[in-house]
């Protein structure tokens, strides 16, 4: 799973029909100390997450594992809403 | 598998019902060296590895097999901790 902040909503009235009332959000991957990191990608929400929120997004076929995706045509799902990231510095 | 070290930990009060009672940690995987290889990650954990601590994890949709006949949504889970490692 990676940590995503998200930054937009996608709006699509022609889309697959599993799709269809599945909400999708744009996000862009950081790390956890919220610096940015890779290219945005649509993920679709599966635990009512808003602009600005950070979140959990899992990738690939594991995405349809999520709450009400099986057998959609998803490779990212948003299946939890950041509360706290704790990185211990020595850690590193 | 992947060779990784432990960062953090990720608290994430809503979240996907199949994930409830999880360890979410933070690892950073590493190379044979143990320097830092590619992008940080959260992955589920099943053997209760903690912060500071050299584990392996797996990556994928056999990512939820630890947990069969439950079915997280998740990609990446911890699946051992590492004692030490050799390289011949």
């Amino acid at each position: 799973m990676i940590l995503a902040k998200i930054v937009g909503t996608v709006v699509a009235t022609r889309k697959d029909e599993r799709l269809v009332s599945s909400k999708l959000l744009v996000a862009r991957p950081m790390d956890p100390r919220g610096k940015p990191e890779g290219s945005y990608l649509v993920a679709v929400d599966t635990v009512d997450a808003g602009v600005g929120e950070t979140v959990l997004i899992v990738s690939g076929s594991s995405a349809r594992m999520a709450s009400g995706m099986k057998d959609c045509p998803v490779d990212a799902a948003i299946v939890g809403i950041v509360d706290t990231v704790e990185v211990r510095e020595d850690a590193r | 598998m992947q060779l990784a070290r432990v960062l953090g930990e990720v608290v994430a009060t809503m979240k996907d019902a199949n994930l409830t009672g999880s360890t979410l940690l933070v690892v950073q995987p590493i190379a044979a060296d143990g320097s830092d290889a590619g992008r940080t990650l959260v992955a589920m954990d099943s053997v209760g590895a903690g912060v500071g601590e050299h584990v392996f994890f797996v990556r994928g949709r056999e990512a939820a097999f630890p947990f069969y006949p439950a079915e997280p949504p998740t990609d990446a889970t911890i699946v051992g901790i590492v004692d030490h490692w050799d390289l011949a």
